[in-house]
């Protein structure tokens, strides 16, 4: 499978990363020639593998139902949340207009 | 007096500790030799009164006779992937440029903990996508090494290349690497120092900056196989904020070393010998058998089928993991934000949320990153999710297959780390498929998340280093510890860049 200069703009625009033409028409023979080296994957038979999703096997653990259990990771920190936000108002995340 | 830059994590460790020199005379030295090699770009920021403070907190801890911590008095660089608390953490993004985390990592906080300093943060390839230290906002890192009678500067491996230049060139006695698929191992062989990146789990990946969860993984950066064990003893163990996080004690490493391999077998993959190697990589390879069998192993033969399919899995894997980790750089939170002129460039209609987010990772990503989001955008994409993704990972689980049952034959594995030695910055820009090559024998141990160590062997014809890869089962870390340890007695690496910086 390869990809065109128009899939390169419908990937970049689900990535929401703007580019501009000149840049998709080089992404495009960088990306076939990455894209065309994987297809040997194909070769491989795979009939009865299950995919691996976890290398090591490890069951997920469900923290203690404590409030506040790790202050690090827990409540009451908006000042910490906030202090690296390009826009903080009135203790939020400011963003452009959403809804028109 | 000693020049105490040339000493490593255990000599600094014990002579703070017998009072030989004081940890504050450690931390002025090596904050000298940092202050003095701006020309390797190896920090993006350098953090001289952190190593200061935690100098005089071990002195004075000695002073009162308090019990040290493993890694007292050793000041150390720390890869800019880490998050520190109060310190600029930017994965060398223009995204994360000015990000100042209100947390440290636990690993950093490990290391911190257990009587370490900071000299600074290390550059690195932008969010340890590359191989070369290459793809870094803050510029390339050179490697201390240069080709006999050339002043090419070279580079130093990736994506840990500020971590491995830094300790080749002794302004650092160590540094925290992090290996998705290879970033430690790489580095360390390209610039003749020691690396190994333990088991998937055993290091916490809480407050590094996520590339591919599934394959990340931090470890230690030193000169010596002991200086390995002994950071990693201090990096690793049980965090409840990483849902991935080994529920395991942390094996006395140090303390267990040993390089009498007799009644160990080590497994020689067959499939390792790849056209492209360069002979004098081949020709450590060999030396590196008859090494460990000097120190009393059996060499056996053994077969790792899919190793030629590692790498295009990994290429598939890891930017799909990318993509989806990488989303969360979107201008709202923290990082840089691009809102574009209303009716101008980008958005023409006025400047929306999703204007912001398209115009602010354009200008926060650099051309590799990109890439790398694209290619694991389009393999998670519908239509393509099963022939790419599903695909690399059945992949995946039959190269660790082919572990499980090579290590019903040997102990430890052998290998070369890498197919070449360093090359010329700048030199292996023309594909990005050509640099992605360079990790081939790295790449199938991080996809079955085993610990695998590179250990200096010799140089080469134009005098840079080599380093040779040794892979264990899983948890094994003192098979591989003690397997480099025998490869470090009898090669005596001693070879050293010479100060051009």
């Amino acid at each position: 499978m390869s990809v065109d200069k128009a899939t390169v703009a419908r990937i970049a625009s689900l990535a929401r990363i703007h580019m501009e033409d000149a840049e998709l028409e080089r992404m495009v023979p960088e990306l076939n020639g990455i894209l065309e080296w994987v297809e040997q994957l194909g070769e491989v038979d795979v009939t009865g593998i299950e995919p691996m999703a976890a290398v090591i096997p490890n069951s997920l653990r469900l923290r203690d139902d404590v409030v506040d259990a790790d202050p690090r990771t827990g409540g009451g920190r908006r000042a910490d949340v906030l202090a690296n936000a390009p826009v903080a108002e009135h203790g939020f995340f400011g963003v452009p207009k959403v809804i028109e | 007096m000693t020049d105490l830059t040339q000493l490593g994590v255990k000599d600094i460790r014990d002579g703070v500790r017998d009072g030989t020199f004081t940890a504050r005379e450690v931390a002025e030295s090596l904050n000298a030799a940092v202050a003095d090699a701006a020309a390797l770009n190896a920090f993006i920021v350098t953090t001289p009164d952190h190593a200061l403070a935690a100098a005089d907190a071990v002195d004075a801890a000695r002073a009162s006779g308090e019990t040290l911590g493993a890694m007292a008095g050793v000041p150390i660089g720390m890869k800019d992937l880490f998050a520190t608390n109060g310190v600029q953490t930017t994965a060398a993004s223009h995204i994360l440029e000015g990000f100042t985390p209100r947390y440290e990592s636990t690993v950093s906080q490990k290391l911190w903990d257990a009587g370490a300093g900071m000299l600074g943060k290390l550059n690195l390839d932008q969010f340890a996508m590359g191989s070369s230290n290459e793809t870094s906002y803050f510029g390339n890192v050179a490697s201390p090494w240069r080709k006999d009678g050339s002043n090419q500067p070279m580079s130093p491996g990736g994506s840990s290349g500020g971590s491995s230049s830094a300790v080749a060139a002794r302004i650092a006695p160590a540094a925290t690497g992090t290996d998705t698929g290879g970033s430690i191992r790489q580095p360390a062989a390209f610039t003749g120092i020691c690396g190994i990146k333990p088991t998937y789990g055993r290091c916490s990946r809480w407050g590094v900056v996520a590339f591919a969860s599934s394959l990340d993984q931090a470890g230690p950066m030193a000169r010596s196989v002991e200086d390995c064990a002994i950071m990693l003893g201090a990096m690793a163990g049980f965090d409840p904020k990483d849902s991935t996080s080994l529920q395991m004690d942390v094996p006395d490493w140090e303390g267990a070393l040993s390089a009498d391999l007799r009644g160990k077998r080590v497994g020689i993959p067959r499939e390792y010998r790849m056209e492209g190697t360069d002979q004098a990589i081949l020709d450590s390879w060999e030396q590196g058998k008859a090494w460990l069998k000097d120190a009393g192993a059996e060499i056996v033969d053994v077969s790792l089928p899919h190793t030629k399919y590692a790498l295009p899995a990994y290429y598939i894997i890891a930017p799909a993991e990318a993509s989806s980790n990488l989303a969360r750089y979107d201008g709202v939170r923290y990082g840089l934000r691009d809102l574009p002129e209303p009716g101008s460039g980008a958005g023409a209609s006025g400047s929306g949320l999703q204007d912001m987010y398209a115009a602010t990772r354009a200008a926060g990503f650099g051309d590799e990153v990109k890439r790398r989001i694209l290619i694991g955008t389009y393999v998670l994409s519908a239509g393509f999710y099963d022939a790419y993704y599903t695909q690399a990972q059945k992949v995946r689980a039959l190269v660790a297959r082919d572990f499980e049952r090579a290590f019903e034959q040997c102990d430890v594995i052998l290998a070369p780390t890498t197919p070449t030695a360093s090359f010329p910055l700048g030199s292996m820009n023309a594909d990005p498929l050509t640099m992605y090559l360079n990790d081939v024998f790295a790449v199938p141990a991080s996809l079955a998340g085993l610990p695998a160590m590179s250990v200096p062997a010799t140089i080469n014809a134009d005098g840079l280093p080599l380093g040779l890869q040794l892979v264990g089962r899983p948890f094994d870390e003192q098979g591989v510890l003690n397997a480099g340890l025998a490869i470090q007695q009898r090669a005596g690496f001693a070879a050293k860049p010479e100060k051009w910086w």
